[in-house]
C-alpha cells in the first residue's frame, strides 16, 4: 500500500523528521488560504497522486505569490498528470499539498527498503540527491552507499556515521549530526510502520544550514496491513482502477492490463504464465487474475464478472489446475456468473486436477456456450483462433 | 534417493487443528506420509484423523521423534512457529502460510543462521518426493517417481509443470515449492547442490518468474558447478512493472527482476529455457530422454 506525500509527512513529523510546514489542500481556493498561513513566498504546489516523476510531468509547481498558489493548484487539480508511471492517459489529481518554499544548499538520498538476497534492512545514502537512484546506482555507483542492518542489533551509530562520513565535501559538524539522526529516525520509522520503502529524495540541507526532508514517500507491506490498523485508513481507493478496488473487496489478485483477452487463473505463477500463454498466442491479455488457490464459488463469480466488465475484453480463458480448488467449485462459479451477466464473449475453459470430470460434467450440461481446451497447448490454440475470428 | 525428505520422515504439523492443517493432514497421510504429531497450543490430547496433538514442537520431538515440519499457522504467528520448530532441531522446516510480513521473514532468517534446519517458503505448496511421502499441498496424484527434480517458485505452475512431466513419462526425484514471497528460507541453488549429489536425480526443472535475481544466481551457479541437465521456464514475460502479481515477491520494481533478463541469464548460461507452456512436458523430453530410464 502506498502512501501520499502528505501522509508520509505526518508520520515523518511523529517519528521527528525535520518537513517543510504544509497543509493538504482540495482546490483553488483551499490552497490560496492554505498559503496565507504558511510562510512564503515562495510557495510550492506539488500533485498528491500514487506516481514518481511528479516535477517532471508538471505536477510540481513554485508560486512567488498567493495568486500563483491558487493558478497553480487549480490548474494541477484542473488536468489529469502524465509522467512516465501514469501510462499516457495521466491520473486525476484530487488533492495538493501547499508548501513553504525551502532555499536548497545541497540534496541527498536516502532511503530505507529489504534488500530481498541478503533478507536484510539496507539504508541506501548518496550524495547524488533529487535524481533518481537507480540511474544514479547505473552512472556513478560510487556515489550510491549502503549499509545493511542486523535485525537483531538495530541501526547503529557507525552505520550512520560511515554514511555520512562518506559525503563530500563533509557538512559541518551540526549539520552532519542532523543527517545522522535523520537515518536513525528513518529506520526507526521503516521497522515501526512495516515499510516495504521509506523514502527521502531529496533530503536537503537549506541555505540556513537546516536538515529537512523535501519530499517524503512510504510503501507499506501490504502483509503487515493486519497488524497496522491505523495505516489501513490512509488507504485511498481513488489512486487505483475501479476494478482493482473491486477485486481487492473479494480478496481476488486483479491486475488490469491493456489487451483483449481476459484470463481467470488459479495461483499466481500459472497465471502469469497464462498471461504469457496468450501473448505467444499473438493476443494481449487484458487482466491478471488469480483467484487463489482455495478459491470459493462466490469468488470465481465476481472475478468472472469483473473481467466482464472490462469492455475491451474480446473473449476469456479460464485455467484452472486444481489442487486445493476443486473443478466442480469452479464450474459451479462461472455457472452462477453467466446467470447473473450475460457472457457476451467467447469463453474457452481449461480445466485440469481434482475433481475435473464433475467440473466438466456441470460445464456440458448447463446452457453455457464454451469451448473446452483438453490442455494448454490447446488453450493457447484456441485463443489464437479467437484473435484470428476478431482481426 | 530423493533430497531432503523420503518415506522415513516423520512429519509434525504445526497448527494441525485449523482448517487447512485438518485438512492436508489428512491428504498427506492419504498419500502415505508419515504424519507422526501435530501442535496447537493448549490442545495436547486431542487428535486429527488419528493424529495425536502436542502443545509444542519439544513435545512432539520428545514423544514422536519428528525430524520434519509443515507449518499452517496463520501469518502474523508463523514466523514464530518457524523460529520454534529450528530451536528443536527439526531438519526440514515447510512453511505454507501466505502472507508473512518481511520484516518477520528477516527475523527468522537471521534466527536460522547458525541453526541446522533447512527452510522451505513461505508461501509454498512444500515439497514431495514422489512415492515416498509429501510434505506440503500438491496434488499427490499427478506426481510419479523417477528421476527428474523440479525447483519452483510457484505453486499451481508447478503441478501444470509436474503434469506434463508425467503425461511424456518423465518422473520426478524430488519436486520442491521454494515459495513466492521475496525472502524465501532456501532459494533454487540451495536446492541445485542437494540435487548435485543426488544419485536419482539426472536432471533438474527450475520454474522462476519475474522479480529478485534468484534466477541471475542460480544461472551463475549452474554454469559453475552444476553437470547435471537443466531446463528453465520464467513466468510473467508480460507483467507490467511496479505491480505486484499475486506473489509477494513477482514484482518488477526499479526496471530489475524482469523475465527478459532472467530469460537471458539463464540462456548466456547455456541453459535451454522453454517459451511454450503448452509444450514443456515435451521440450524437457527433448533434453532429458534419458531420464526416462526408470520411468514405468
Amino acid at each position: 500500500m502506498k502512501l501520499h506525500e502528505y501522509q508520509a509527512k505526518e508520520f515523518f513529523k511523529r517519528f521527528g523528521i525535520p518537513v517543510p510546514e504544509g497543509k493538504v489542500t482540495r482546490s483553488g481556493d483551499e490552497a490560496l488560504a492554505a498559503a496565507r498561513e504558511l510562510k512564503g513566498p515562495p510557495w510550492v504546489v506539488k500533485a498528491q497522486v500514487h506516481a514518481g516523476g511528479r516535477g517532471k510531468g508538471g505536477g510540481v509547481k513554485v508560486a512567488g505569490s498567493i495568486e500563483d498558489v491558487k493558478e497553480a493548484a487549480s490548474a494541477i487539480l484542473g488536468t489529469p498528470l502524465v509522467t512516465k508511471q501514469t501510462g499516457p492517459d495521466g491520473r486525476k489529481v484530487h488533492q495538493v499539498l501547499v508548501e513553504e518554499g525551502v532555499q536548497i544548499d545541497r540534496e541527498f538520498y536516502l532511503a530505507v527498503v529489504i534488500d530481498r538476497a541478503k533478507a536484510m534492512p539496507v539504508v541506501i545514502f548518496s550524495q547524488a540527491g533529487g535524481m533518481e537512484i537507480e540511474e544514479v546506482a547505473v552512472r556513478t555507483p560510487e556515489l550510491v552507499l549502503r549499509q545493511f542492518v542486523d535485525p537483531v542489533a538495530g541501526w547503529m551509530s557507525y552505520q550512520a556515521r560511515t554514511l555520512a562520513y562518506g559525503l563530500d565535501p563533509l557538512p559541518d559538524s551540526d549539520t552532519l549530526k542532523d543527517i545522522m539522526a535523520v537515518m536513525g529516525k528513518l529506520y526507526r520509522a521503516f521497522v515501526s510502520l512495516d515499510c516495504s520503502l521509506a523514502e527521502i529524495n531529496p533530503l536537503v540541507i537549506t541555505e540556513q544550514g537546516k536538515v529537512i526532508a523535501v519530499d517524503a514517500k512510504i510503501n507499506i507491506d501490504d502483509n503487515a496491513l493486519p497488524r497496522q490498523k491505523e495505516l489501513r485508513a490512509f488507504d485511498d481507493p481513488k489512486e487505483k482502477d475501479p476494478l482493482d478496488v473491486k477485486a481487492e473487496q473479494y480478496n481476488l489478485n486483479y491486475i488490469r492490463l491493456s489487451g483483449n483477452i481476459g484470463a481467470m487463473v488459479n495461483g499466481a505463477g500459472l497465471a502469469m504464465a497464462t498471461m504469457d500463454v496468450i501473448k505467444l498466442a499473438g493476443a494481449e491479455p487484458a487482466n491478471f487474475l488469480d483467484v487463489g488457490g482455495g478459491a470459493s464459488e462466490e469468488m470465481v463469480t465476481r472475478g468472472l464478472e469483473i473481467i466482464l466488465e472490462d469492455e475491451n475484453v474480446k473473449a476469456i480463458l479460464i485455467n484452472i489446475f486444481g489442487g486445493i480448488l476443486r473443478c466442480d467449485v469452479l464450474a459451479r462459479g462461472v455457472l452462477a456468473a453467466a446467470e447473473k451477466t450475460a457472457i457476451r464473449v467467447p469463453l474457452i475453459v481449461r480445466l485440469e486436477g481434482t475433481n475435473v470430470e464433475e467440473g466438466r460434467k456441470i460445464l456440458q450440461e448447463s446452457k453455457l456456450k464454451f469451448m473446452v481446451a483438453k490442455d494448454m497447448a490447446e488453450a493457447a490454440a484456441m485463443v489464437t483462433e479467437q484473435v484470428k475470428k476478431s482481426a | 534417493m530423493s533430497i531432503l525428505v523420503d518415506e522415513k520422515t516423520r512429519v509434525v504439523v504445526q497448527g494441525i487443528t485449523g482448517r487447512e492443517g485438518a485438512f492436508h493432514t489428512m491428504q498427506m497421510l492419504k498419500y502415505g506420509t508419515l504424519v507422526a504429531a501435530g501442535v496447537t497450543p493448549g490442545k495436547r490430547g486431542q487428535n486429527v484423523e488419528g493424529v495425536p496433538v502436542y502443545n509444542t514442537v519439544h513435545e512432539a520431538v520428545k514423544y514422536e521423534g519428528v525430524n520434519a515440519s509443515c507449518v499452517f499457522v496463520p501469518p502474523l504467528f508463523a514466523a514464530d512457529a518457524v523460529m520454534e520448530a529450528a530451536s528443536e532441531g527439526v531438519g526440514v522446516i515447510v512453511c505454507i502460510t501466505e502472507g508473512i510480513p518481511a520484516m518477520d521473514m528477516v527475523k527468522v532468517a537471521a534466527f536460522l543462521k547458525d541453526r541446522q534446519s533447512v527452510l522451505i517458503g513461505p508461501n509454498c505448496p512444500g515439497i514431495i518426493s514422489p512415492g515416498k511421502t509429501k510434505v506440503g499441498i500438491m496434488p499427490g496424484h499427478i506426481h510419479k517417481p523417477g528421476n527428474v527434480g523440479v525447483i519452483s517458485r510457484s505453486g499451481t505452475l508447478t503441478y501444470e509443470v509436474v503434469d506434463q512431466l508425467t503425461g511424456v513419462g518423465l518422473g520426478q526425484s524430488t519436486c520442491i515449492g521454494i515459495g513466492g514471497d521475496s525472502i524465501i528460507g532456501t532459494t533454487f541453488i540451495d536446492h541445485l547442490m542437494l540435487f548435485k549429489d543426488d544419485p536419482q536425480t539426472d536432471g533438474v526443472v527450475l520454474i522462476g518468474e519475474i522479480g529478485g535475481s534468484a534466477e541471475e544466481e542460480a544461472a551463475e551457479y549452474i554454469q559453475a558447478e552444476f553437470p547435471k541437465p537443466v531446463i528453465a521456464f520464467i513466468a510473467g514475460q508480460t507483467a507490467p512493472p511496479d505491480k505486484r502479481m499475486g506473489h509477494a515477491g513477482a514484482i518488477i520494481s526499479g526496471g530489475k527482476g524482469k523475465a527478459q533478463d532472467k530469460i537471458r541469464a539463464l540462456e548466456e548460461a547455456g541453459i535451454t529455457v522453454a517459451r511454450n507452456l503448452g509444450r514443456l512436458g515435451e521440450s524437457v523430453f527433448a533434453v532429458m530422454k534419458h531420464a526416462a530410464r526408470s520411468a514405468t
